[in-house]
């Protein structure tokens, strides 16, 4: 018995000296394997008597119980070491970078577009569309806008070919000169083509791009303009401030809006009103300074600001889009996207709108996870 | 137009100050687009006089002059104008003034050693004429120290816009009646002049075109003095933005602007035979007053004599019978032309005149003989002469439009509560006669009144439209509908799929230069009038402007371009919207982990495209790949996928190197492209059973995976392979992916290795070794068929 307790004790300094895994392993076959000691100890138990063995027998069990537990703790606490060292030896230096995740970016121009659904959807208007070659018809005369008219001449309009003048004898002037095609000046046509489909009532925005002959710092032949459109039985100037009104605060996010309907003149409305909003100058002057829309036009360092037309929707018009002019009345508006989307997001210069620089597009452009909602709020703040 | 304040109050008496009437302008709809204000432009220069004036010392063409401003001791100030001298009075600049020719602000400074306080001024510099020989030189009884704007009487000039609609307002009496009708003051009558006529018209006039000119009213002035006008209509015409010519001419213009009146005056002397108003003759041509000739047809109004064509009606007079110095005898014109006429003919020979714009918005026909004594009464009283009795042929528009009012109209339409009385106080100020009854009878200047509605219009401008109060839309019960129809949602989801995709949307131009378009197959609408050649053609494609996008943007020094454009393609039969993407330069830059840069490939292209089309709710499962992408692609790296072979939903590859190198990029471009109307519109039913799924449970067994390799002919197409293996067994074979593709050693010449993991889908139970055999085996004859052989 002496002698497997020196055994032990021998062991278990060799079980605690082993410094690998394969080290420890010939000390557990030195002792627990077929032949170890421990385990020839255990086949001494079959020749005893039974008394010896009772004696014996939980002797040599208790070595081997404590040998066996202290090479499980031992190879828990290599292991341990072993994959310490592992994990050290394989540091890296996370202060270079990772691969690039190349980020995308919805134009601001449509991040507003995608506003104004979402605004509008709320006060009931749905979203219409219509072609932006246009024929004369639709552009003018249904818009009240007859060929001689004067107010043509505010519009500078881009035409293509009269075709109807290179053949068609049969067609008169008239008829072929409602048919030429054009680019729409305004989306006021969808007015018209809307009425026509849908008749009344109606409520709707229709955004789009429309085309003027025009090139400047604030000018671009092609632009984005809404429409706006509501006729029913009874629609008054005062439902077109609110709807106005109601609209700006929602998209500005501010409730200090305060608009000033001016008398202005549009052939396709009557009365037609021109709608002004108060706004100041933050920073003015100075480089980066820029209108913030909010606040009393008239009130100390404010002023007014155009933005957009609108009236009563001239009842010939009516007439022309087949609505019973008698029975139904209502308001139309327009205004430049583009316009209120610098307002709002700060841009300065229209024509890099249409540039498709990337470093704009990253720069003014808006994360595609930034889908307006009413409840998130519609704008994005940087 | 523009106007001084003081011009305005010869028609209006008013105790109004300029605020309130610029307010009142903006309030009734006569847009104030300015006000300049001499009196501010002026500020810091004041009467001076100069008491004593020395030798610069160091200069010989300065003096230093001893100057007094009216208060405290007076000032020195050095100055170079060889006219300054000891006992003149002038105008001068004080420190602080800003002078108004060049913006520049006046200083304290030392001019050659001698300090300087202030600037004397030339005309020039004050802006007042071109003058700039001297300084100004004003009179003995000059009160120094006045401000000079007071001094000069100089009065603030407003510029309002005036709406097509509002002709009446193209005069400054016009705008005086507005203000006076919105409670600004009263209006003052028009004093019309008398003087003797002395004898019949010694010239015949009539008119043959009743219709382009219904009225020529004429009359003979002769014994007149041209020259230039006095001081004060120069002034006047100029506050107004017209330059002085002679006083003849001057005096049509002061009529137009004070009345909105245009005229004409001709030298008699030039004239041969009598005037007629008439149609001109194809052929016949003008050299106008602007030193241009136009060229005349048979739908045009001219006026002209037995020998030549005088004029253009309402829109130009000729050259050769225009007035000059030497005129003494004249002939006036005041017609009626008719506002359609005269625009189709200003718009066929493209010539803008004031007085065009006056007579196609339509003047007041009932001012011809008002205006014709008034110009007649002008030139007598400033160039003297003898007038002759007034000729009148034909006669203007004289049916008034009577309009049936409903008062409560203004309450419906305006939104606003206005009395009756007030309505008609309104209406009857601006020159309606309001009847008992409300009929309302517009005057003849109104030509744009049409009914009811114009007169709530009256009535709510100048009653205030601020007095409109906002009054909600009704709304429906509960949360708001969704709006958006189908291709706007698809429209939409693809926007945001694509930058997720980590594109960048751009907006580009909708025409393109004809050469881009002939590049991607030709445009069908070409623009008549373009702003330019590279915006004359609708885009047949979104591809040419994504590409100078790129283009611009690695001329600009970027070495990758993402871009996208969700927008319309023009063609023939319409506008179709399309989604175009293109993937140029580096895909991934070079890197400490990569190594070197890499481009975008054609799978890119097509990963990005099939992510899209599943955005947008395309059957991608079923989509074919097939060829014939056209020329815009790369021939052996291009696709389309198409659900069957008539319907192409999209395209996609590397763009062919020629079209790349035509737009000046020399980096490869991968592109797709995707037609949106050719997605076909998924079935959507109404309600809540419309939004479940088929049912689903997922399999309980595991699914297994066995690889096959294949050879295959070398000009096989993976997807048929697949196709195939995917056919053999649709109840077992969930999946069949491509993993591996080989040519090279082992495999034959003319063939290529293909391997494919198949995935196997346990049903009720799982494989045994024989099911799995037997499917194995009916993959290896599926492959067969196309001449694919297992490898060994």
């Amino acid at each position: 018995m002496t002698d497997l307790i020196d055994q032990k004790q021998a062991a278990l300094a060799a079980i605690d000296a082993s410094t690998s895994i394969d080290a420890l392993e010939e000390q557990r076959v030195a002792a627990l394997g077929k032949k170890g000691w421990v385990s020839l100890a255990l086949k001494t138990l079959g020749q005893m008597s039974p008394e010896e063995r009772k004696e014996a027998a939980p002797a040599i069990q208790a070595v081997r119980g404590e040998v066996a537990g202290a090479i499980d703790a031992k190879k828990a606490e290599l292991e341990a070491a072993a994959l310490e060292a592992q994990l050290a030896s394989e540091t890296i230096d996370l202060t270079l970078p990772a691969p690039d995740q190349p980020k995308g970016s919805i134009h601001p121009v449509s991040q507003v577009m995608d506003e104004l659904a979402e605004i509008f959807a709320d006060l009931g208007f749905s979203v219409a569309t219509g072609p932006e070659i246009e024929d004369d018809w639709h552009n003018f005369t249904a818009l009240n806008m007859d060929e001689s008219h004067p107010a043509r001449a505010m519009h500078d309009t881009f035409y293509f070919p009269d075709k109807a003048a290179d053949g068609a004898a049969s067609s008169s002037e008239a008829v072929g000169q409602q048919k030429r095609m054009l680019l729409r000046t305004h989306t006021s046509p969808v007015q018209i083509r809307s009425m026509k489909d849908e008749g009344a009532p109606v409520r709707l925005i229709a955004p789009g791009r429309v085309y003027r002959s025009d090139s400047d710092a604030t000018h671009t032949p092609m632009f984005h303009q809404v429409e706006g459109l509501v006729v029913d039985e009874d629609i008054h100037l005062g439902h077109l401030k609110w709807t106005l009104e109601t609209f700006f605060k929602a998209f500005f996010e501010r409730e200090d809006i305060v608009l000033r309907l001016r008398p202005s003149y549009f052939p396709f409305t009557e009365p037609s009103v021109e709608v002004d909003v108060g706004y100041s100058n933050e920073g003015a002057g100075k480089e980066g300074g820029r209108r913030v829309v909010g606040g009393h036009g008239d009130a100390p360092g404010h002023d007014w600001m155009e933005l957009g037309g609108s009236g009563m929707v001239n009842r010939r018009v009516l007439e022309f889009a087949g609505i019973d002019a008698d029975k139904y009345q209502g308001f139309a508006f327009g205004l430049g996207i583009d316009r209120i989307a610098m307002l709002k997001y700060g841009m300065n210069d229209l024509r890099a709108f249409f540039d498709g620089d990337p470093r704009w597009l990253n720069h003014y452009g808006f994360s595609p996870y930034d889908q307006p909602t009413l409840s998130a709020g519609v704008g994005v703040r940087p | 137009m523009k106007f001084s304040l003081t011009w305005l109050k010869d028609h209006l008496q008013t105790e109004a100050s300029l605020q309130e009437i610029t307010d009142a302008l903006n309030a009734i709809g006569l847009e104030v687009e300015g006000v300049e204000d001499p009196s501010e432009l002026l500020a810091g220069f004041r009467v001076a006089h100069v008491l004593t004036a020395e030798k610069h010392p160091d200069a010989d063409k300065l003096q230093v002059l001893s100057v007094d401003t009216g208060e405290g001791d007076p000032v020195q100030v050095v100055c170079g104008a060889p006219n300054a001298r000891a006992g003149m009075k002038g105008v001068l600049g004080l420190p602080g003034a800003v002078v108004p020719s060049n913006g520049m602000e006046l200083r304290k400074a030392a001019i050659r050693g001698v300090e300087s306080t202030g600037m004397m001024c030339s005309a020039r510099e004050l802006d007042l004429g071109e003058d700039h020989d001297g300084i100004i030189e004003l009179p003995e009884d000059a009160s120094v120290g006045h401000s000079f704007a007071d001094y000069q009487g100089s009065s603030p000039i407003i510029d309002v816009a005036i709406t097509p609609n509002r002709p009446d307002c193209m005069g400054v009496y016009g705008i005086a009646r507005d203000l006076a009708a919105a409670g600004l003051g009263t209006l003052k009558p028009i004093a019309v002049p008398t003087f003797e006529a002395s004898g019949a018209c010694p010239i015949q006039i009539s008119t043959d075109d009743a219709e382009g000119c219904p009225a020529f009213y004429g009359r003979v002035i002769k014994g007149v003095k041209n020259g230039p006008s006095p001081d004060w209509m120069q002034q006047r015409l100029k506050s107004a933005g017209q330059k002085p010519i002679s006083l003849l001419v001057d005096l049509t213009n002061y009529l137009m602007l004070a009345f909105g009146r245009p005229s004409h005056v001709y030298d008699l002397a030039k004239l041969q035979g009598s005037i007629t108003a008439r149609r001109a003759k194809a052929g016949e041509e003008l050299a106008a007053l602007n030193e241009k000739t136009y060229n005349l047809d048979e739908t045009m109004t001219a006026i002209a004599d037995e020998a030549k064509v005088l004029g253009i009606g309402g829109i130009m007079g000729g050259a050769e019978t225009g007035v000059s110095d030497e005129t003494t005898d004249v002939l006036l014109e005041i017609a009626y032309f008719d506002p359609a006429a005269t625009g189709i003919t200003g718009r066929k020979l493209g010539l803008a005149t004031d007085a065009r714009t006056r007579f196609e918005r339509g003047v007041d026909p009932e001012f011809l003989g008002q205006g014709l004594d008034l110009l007649t009464g002008l030139i007598t009283e400033l160039a003297g002469g003898t007038p002759s009795e007034v000729v009148q042929a034909g006669s203007p528009p004289s049916e008034a439009k009577v309009v049936a009012f409903d008062t409560g109209l203004t309450k419906r339409l305006g939104g606003v509560d206005v009395s009756d009385e007030e309505q008609r106080a309104i209406l009857t100020k601006l020159g309606f006669e309001v009847a008992s009854d409300w009929q309302v009878t517009c005057p003849l200047r109104r030509n744009d009144i049409e009914g009811p509605a114009d007169l709530v219009e009256e009535v709510v401008r100048i009653h205030g439209l601020d007095k409109v109060e906002s009054v909600p839309l009704p709304r429906l019960d509960g949360v708001a509908r969704p709006t958006a129809t189908p291709m706007q949602k698809m429209e939409r989801k693809l926007r945001r799929a694509a930058a997720g995709a980590g594109l960048n949307e751009a907006i580009t131009w909708s025409f393109i230069s004809e050469e881009e378009a002939a590049l991607v197959g030709g445009g069908e609408w070409s623009l008549d009038n373009p702003i330019s050649e590279d915006m004359k053609v609708m885009r047949p494609s979104l591809l040419p402007g994504l590409l100078s996008s790129a283009q611009r943007s690695f001329d600009r020094g970027l070495s990758s371009v993402r871009l996208f454009e969700l927008g319309r393609r023009y063609l023939k039969d319409g506008e179709h919207p399309s989604l175009v993407a293109v993937l140029a330069g580096d895909k991934t830059p070079r890197g400490w982990a990569n190594g070197k840069a890499q481009s975008f490939d054609a799978y890119d292209a097509k990963a990005m495209c099939l992510t899209l089309l599943e955005a947008a709710g395309a059957p991608v499962g079923k989509l074919q790949v097939m060829g014939d992408a056209g020329d815009l692609y790369h021939p052996g790296q291009s696709a389309t996928l198409r659900l069957g072979p008539k319907n192409q939903l999209a395209s996609f590859g590397m763009i062919h190197p020629t079209l790349l190198k035509q737009f000046g990029i020399d980096v490869p471009v991968a592109a797709l492209g995707i037609h949106l109307d050719a997605i076909p519109a998924k079935k959507t039913g109404k309600g809540a059973v419309s939004f479940a799924r088929p049912s689903f449970t997922p399999p309980a067994l595991q699914a297994v995976t066995r690889d096959f390799a294949f050879l295959v002919p070398a000009d096989l197409a993976a997807e048929e392979l697949l196709k195939s293996v995917r056919g053999s067994d649709k109840v077992n074979i969930t999946a069949a992916r491509v993993f591996d593709v080989f040519t090279g050693e082992g495999v034959p010449e003319g063939q290529k290795s293909i391997a494919i993991e198949v995935t196997l889908q346990p049903q009720e139970k799982s494989f045994k070794d024989k099911d799995l055999k037997a499917i194995a085996d009916t993959v290896v004859a599926a492959a067969a068929k196309l001449g694919a052989e297992l490898r060994g």
